[in-house]
């Protein structure tokens, strides 16, 4: 039999063409480049193409890449982990006792998106800062006499800031799943004599596992990569890969190695997210 | 009879409407028992009610003599089968019959045999590992059925539990349901919206109106002695002929222009002022068209209007005069009997004993 394609099937490829383009132009091609710059090398102004392993080795040996890698995994599954714990009673609370009112909770969660991100994080400083809100309200309040050093330029802030930030991402996915539980279920887990906590851990949690699940990853992926948060509130202990990263594209002048920290950071959150995933699917095998 | 539940004048308001109105029943042990009724009635909300998932405004739900006020949906001696069956999708089927198993302090095997009797009794033997997306509508059921069981409750609530079945798995669930009933002798309380379910499968029908009841009969007894016009119709089909009634010691005279004058024992007159106005029903089963004797008297003329032909049975729609409407006929039909036309010219004769009337 002839191998053709019917109407239909060229009608998809012509409306996919356009897209698979723009994205193979500007997802494919740079991630392509990358991944050549990081087998080069850097010699002062030129470019060695001689294919290498040496900044992987780099990236491996050094003792500052690991400290920085593991920093930022600790950073972001910890600002992950919160996020999910804190959005989960948020969304729980709109989804099971929002009433007629859930579009208005939904759409008063969306309001710091107004703002952008680089402000709200920027308050943070403000909130947080030596002569900040929080030192000058302590103080006020006279349970302190000296401001708080601790509160800002650590990796801690970077956790607050980020927890903050990304709520909504959380909130959203976790509101989804929880609306999808059939409220019957419920009466039927009390009806066979659930008291309300079984409920939740019997029925609510492993049915809305894929929205938390989805959740984390949301949050989890973008956040090891951010360089903006640690940036303005992580003081020097809070630095994080992609700070570093850009150090060696920027200043260092280090393209090929920057380029081996952005693949290796790429295949570390890969790796982890396909874990996550896979638990996912072992969870929700019964679906 | 020990009355296992018990209803006393219950009111249940949803903002402005009134969906249970004031309701008393009384439910006895082992007994399969329906609240019926067109949909937006409150049967559920009764059942709901019982159940625990709804408070009542006033009144009091009683069961084994017990006060069910303020007692959780989860500490009451009842389960419920959902409509649509609420199977937990994560759970396999024996995970799903076990839920309530949890707090029971139970060894595996002990678990393991009791999940494998109810599976038995509700016919599912060996899905034990089935999940439970990959059953059928009649196995959800089953299972809902096998979950609720298991626990031995006092009272069994079931709501339209085969409604959204195909018609012969609901027959078939019909006698199902009801033979489980006699095995388990748990008391089941159904709700229904379909007629010929409840009378078939219950021991006693409890006819709901608009958050009222207004009948509490065994099923032969709704459909031969319905107490209003709506139960009456709302049950079956019947002929109703204006007449003209007045009592007469223990009986109630009547009288018709085509029916004639005649009596009717006080039972199967209702409503309080029998003077003057009644209303008299006759089943279309208890018309016979062309009988080969009965007093010439009692003949009435009619004309065949319609013909609806149903295997077992004949529906006709007859003519008897301008000032009543059609009768409904129904004959039993076996090989080779007379076949009617349309516009034949019949004579009809009523058994008038079985006639009631309603009155007021
Ligand atoms: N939770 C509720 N909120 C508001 N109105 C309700 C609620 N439940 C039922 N009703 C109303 O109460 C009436 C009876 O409902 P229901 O008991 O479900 O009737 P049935 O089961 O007989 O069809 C209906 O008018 C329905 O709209
Ligand atoms: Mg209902």
């Amino acid at each position: 039999m002839k191998f053709t394609f019917n109407n239909d099937t060229k009608k998809g490829w012509r409306l996919l063409s356009i897209p698979f383009i723009f994205s193979l132009l500007l997802l494919a091609a740079p991630l392509t480049m990358m991944f050549l710059l990081s087998f080069w090398t850097q010699d002062y102004l030129t470019l060695d193409k001689t294919f290498t392993f040496k900044n992987y080795i780099e990236a491996a040996t050094q003792p500052v890449y690991k400290l920085l890698f593991t920093r930022s995994l600790i950073i972001s599954l910890t600002a992950t982990f919160f996020t999910v714990l804190l959005a989960f009673p948020m969304a729980y609370f709109i989804s099971f006792h929002g009433g007629e009112r859930k579009a208005l909770w939904l759409f008063l969660i969306t309001i710091p998106f107004w703002t952008s991100y680089l402000i709200r994080m920027f308050l943070w400083k403000v909130i947080l800062g030596y002569n900040g809100v929080l030192n000058s309200f302590l103080i006020w309040l006279e349970m302190i006499t000296e401001p708080l050093t601790f509160l800002l330029y650590n990796a801690n802030a970077v956790v607050l800031a980020l927890t903050h930030g990304w709520a909504p991402f959380a909130i959203l996915p976790i509101f989804v799943s929880l609306e999808k539980i059939d409220r019957s279920l419920l009466e039927a887990s009390t009806d066979l004599g659930d008291s309300a906590i079984d409920q939740f851990f019997r029925i609510i949690l492993p049915l809305s596992a894929p929205g938390v699940i989805g959740a984390a990853l949301i949050i989890f992926i973008p956040t090891v990569g951010d360089y903006i948060t640690p940036k303005l509130v992580g003081g020097t202990d809070g630095l994080m890969i992609a700070n570093m990263i850009q150090v060696q594209f920027s200043k260092a002048n280090n393209a090929p190695l920057a380029a081996a920290l952005s693949v290796s950071s790429l295949m570390i959150v890969s790796f982890i997210s396909i874990v996550f995933v896979l638990f996912n699917r072992k969870y929700l095998r019964r679906y | 009879m020990i009355n296992q539940v018990e209803v006393k004048n219950v009111y249940k308001n949803f903002g402005d409407v009134k969906a249970v109105d004031g309701v008393s029943l009384e439910i006895s042990q082992g007994q399969f028992f329906s609240l019926l009724g067109p949909s937006g009635c409150g049967k559920t909300t009764l059942l709901r009610l019982i159940a625990g998932f709804e408070m009542p405004n006033s009144g009091d739900i009683l069961i084994d003599n017990k006060s069910m006020d303020g007692i959780a949906p989860n500490l009451r001696p009842t389960n419920m089968v959902f409509q649509n069956y609420a199977i937990f999708p994560h759970l396999n089927v024996a995970e799903n019959v076990a839920y309530g198993l949890r707090k029971k302090r139970l060894s595996k095997d002990e678990k393991l045999e009791m999940i494998n009797k109810s599976l038995e009794l509700v016919g599912l033997s060996g899905l034990n590992n089935r999940s439970s997306n990959a059953l059928s509508g009649g196995q959800k059921q089953r299972v809902a059925l096998a979950r609720a069981l298991i626990l031995k409750p006092k009272v069994l609530l079931l709501d339209e539990p085969l409604s959204a079945l195909d018609k012969k798995l609901r027959e078939q669930m019909q006698s199902e349901l009801r033979h489980l009933q006699r095995v388990v002798g748990i008391t089941f309380i159904l709700v229904t919206h379909d007629q010929e379910e409840a009378l078939t499968m219950s021991d006693k029908v409890a006819v709901m109106f608009d958050g009222k009841v207004e009948q509490i009969a065994s099923p032969r007894e709704l459909y031969e002695r319905p107490s209003s016009k709506r139960v009456a119709s709302f049950i079956g089909t019947m002929n109703f002929i204006d007449a003209i009634g007045s009592k007469s010691g223990e009986k109630i005279k009547v009288e018709n222009r085509i029916l004639g004058k005649f009596e009717l024992p006080q039972n199967q007159v209702s409503g309080n002022h029998v003077n003057n106005k009644l209303t008299l029903g006759i089943r279309p089963e208890l018309i016979s068209i062309n009988p080969r004797k009965s007093k010439s008297a009692d003949f009435i003329e009619g004309e065949i209007e319609e013909i609806s032909y149903l295997g077992e049975t004949t529906y006709y729609k007859i003519i008897c005069g301008k000032d009543i409407e059609p009768l409904n006929v129904l004959t039993q039909n076996s090989f080779g009997q007379m076949n009617y036309k349309v516009g034949e010219k019949v004579k009809l004769n009523i058994d008038k004993d079985n006639i009631v009337g309603f009155s007021g």
